[in-house]
């Protein structure tokens, strides 16, 4: 069972977000990054097949910011290989990305790819179906659950509401993975350290040809905050006392 | 003058509010041309009398189409957009739209734009970063866009009549390597969080699985219940059955208490119509405080146990 996980990474949007100078995308200057968290699920998810199954996880993400420190944590969580794509930038173009991946992994011999979901920077539609649709693969995207009988996987699919469809896919095959069985493992810093002198990248470069998203981004700005909550101010007793006053009346 | 095809998305045989909200605005984009809907399903034509704000309804019959199936429903909508040949495509952001989007895109070479939270000729608005920031795209047809749930209202895309409805034959679906085998029905929680006065809804915010129990008294000291956020979920702190959101439940309580909670658009869906909301939330640039009535932006750990001293 060998296992494909490509990952990105994202803003970490427990900081402000700027648009720069060209009003057309995010200032990076004070910005931190961090590993898209569907991603780390399909990660968790991969690790988990391959304790159960054997085989190996490949982990491969495109050039960019901070992307080696998180290939050497996806190594120090149990990656077996990480792959770095260069020559791309498909910034807000995953169309591009997908497509980036799609010239490596083509040549690869695997029997699943696991990915997130999906990312908060997905302007053109969501990773894990472009790069089936690159790879000439069957897809399930809003992946809760899966297992793996030979050469099929029994897929969760979450519907609105809850409700959960099952399906059997042929493999291999792309799934967009919301959530892994586990909560994604946590490895401490040290482990990464030594992920970082005794693991290797091995770095690829991509073609993607005339692939692109097509889309002209025009401007990007914050969303108006509609007025919306009035502020509790005061000293942290005085807004308890206000806020049992405010649930009191309503109840 | 456009023509606008509209994805219809139905689950157990129900047409979800997204195809209206999807129709409605299909209606104001089309500017006199014409609105077809593509409905794909097994003996569903009578569906289409709920599709009256359409002018037409593609109707593709398949046991392949019983059910959503992201390979059988994606392959005829390709089928389906290549004959028809709209202008413009509009699909969800929803669980199944995410499975025909980018496809069609990919497949079609048809631009696609997501998260959409707004829509008029030749320009687009995504939401992007969990609702934090918004990217204006300028658009020439033909394209595709998948529009955020509860973007637009459903109400603008629903009437009256009865639709002409064109039935397309599917394309050779017989060698489909996805497979539906069943729809599993949520698992009844221990508590029925719609039917509650009083939520205390957490989010990511709180940090540790630990902090769950001081949020649970607190719940209870409200003669209410605890619900939360999806990373909470994610993260099996809590059962899906507490979940509030667009995948979770919907709920409308009388008070809705968010600690920890941004306001991810998947949240706001499942919340946005409760009578009182109060958020709390060290960010005071979280999208969770344009829903909420009343914002906090002190430590909840500091807040909490002042609040339960009060109760």
């Amino acid at each position: 069972m060998n296992i494909i996980v490509p990952i990105k990474q994202v803003p970490d949007l427990v900081e402000e977000l700027e648009v720069d100078s060209s009003g057309k995308a995010l200032d990076k200057e004070w910005l931190k990054f961090r590993i898209n968290e569907f991603d780390d699920h399909a990660l968790e998810e991969a690790l988990l097949l391959k304790e159960d199954l054997g085989g190996t996880v490949t982990v491969i993400a495109l050039d960019g910011d901070d992307v080696d420190k998180a290939l050497y944590t996806a190594a120090a969580k149990g990656a077996d290989k990480l792959i770095k794509v260069t020559g791309v930038d498909a910034e807000l173009d995953n169309h591009k990305a997908a497509m980036a991946l799609a010239s490596v992994i083509k040549d690869m011999d695997y029997d699943l790819i696991l990915t997130g979901v999906q990312a908060v920077d997905d302007l053109d539609g969501q990773l894990p179906v472009l790069l089936a649709e690159y790879l000439g693969l069957p897809h399930i995207e809003v992946v809760t659950g899966v297992k793996v009988d030979g050469n099929v996987a029994t897929v969760q699919k979450e519907f609105s509401g809850g409700i959960v469809g099952e399906y059997e896919v042929d493999l291999p095959a792309v799934l967009g993975i919301q959530a892994a069985r586990e909560t994604p493992r946590y490895v401490p810093v040290a482990k990464v350290r030594r992920a970082m002198r005794s693991a290797e990248i091995e770095e690829v470069s991509a073609n993607v040809g005339d692939v692109s998203s097509a889309l002209a981004v025009e401007r990007m700005f914050k969303p108006e905050t509609g007025g919306g909550a009035e502020f509790l101010t005061g000293s942290v007793d005085e807004i308890a006392a206000k806020i049992v006053e405010l649930i009191k009346s309503k109840i | 003058m456009k023509k606008v095809l509209v994805i219809a998305e139905h689950l157990n045989g129900q047409i979800q509010d997204i195809t209206y909200e999807l129709l409605g605005k299909a209606k104001e984009l089309a500017q006199g041309g014409e609105v077809a809907v593509l409905l794909m399903g097994k003996d569903m034509q009578d569906a289409a009398n709920s599709l009256g704000a359409a002018d037409k309804v593609l109707y593709v019959d398949s046991d392949a189409l019983a059910q959503f199936n992201p390979q059988t429903y994606f392959l005829t909508a390709a089928k389906a957009i290549e004959e028809y040949q709209p202008d413009i495509v509009l699909v969800g952001t929803t669980s199944q739209g995410m499975d025909l989007a980018g496809a069609l895109s990919a497949r079609l070479k048809m631009p696609l734009v997501a998260y959409v939270s707004a829509l008029e000729d030749g320009k687009a608005v995504s939401q992007l970063y969990g609702g934090k920031m918004n990217v204006e795209v300028g658009l020439t047809t033909p394209y595709i866009a998948a529009v955020l749930a509860g973007a637009f209202p459903a109400d603008k895309g629903k009437a009256d009549g009865t639709p002409e409805v064109v039935e397309m034959a599917a394309p050779d679906l017989s060698g489909a390597k996805v497979r539906f085998k069943q729809l599993i029905e949520p698992e009844a929680g221990d508590v029925d969080i719609t039917a509650q006065d009083v939520l205390v809804s957490v989010g990511r915010g709180i940090q540790s699985e630990d902090n769950i129990p001081m949020f649970e008294e607190l719940a209870q000291k409200l003669g209410g219940a605890l619900a939360c956020s999806r990373p909470i979920v994610d993260n099996k702190w809590l059962p899906k059955s507490r979940q509030v959101g667009k995948s979770g439940l919907k709920v409308k309580p009388k008070v809705y208490l968010a600690f920890g909670i941004s306001g991810a658009p998947e949240h706001i869906e499942g919340m946005k119509d409760s009578e009182l909301i109060i958020a709390v939330n060290t960010d005071a640039k979280a999208p969770i405080f344009d829903y909420a009535h009343y914002g906090v932006t002190e430590d909840m750990f500091d807040l909490v146990p002042k609040l339960m001293e009060k109760l």
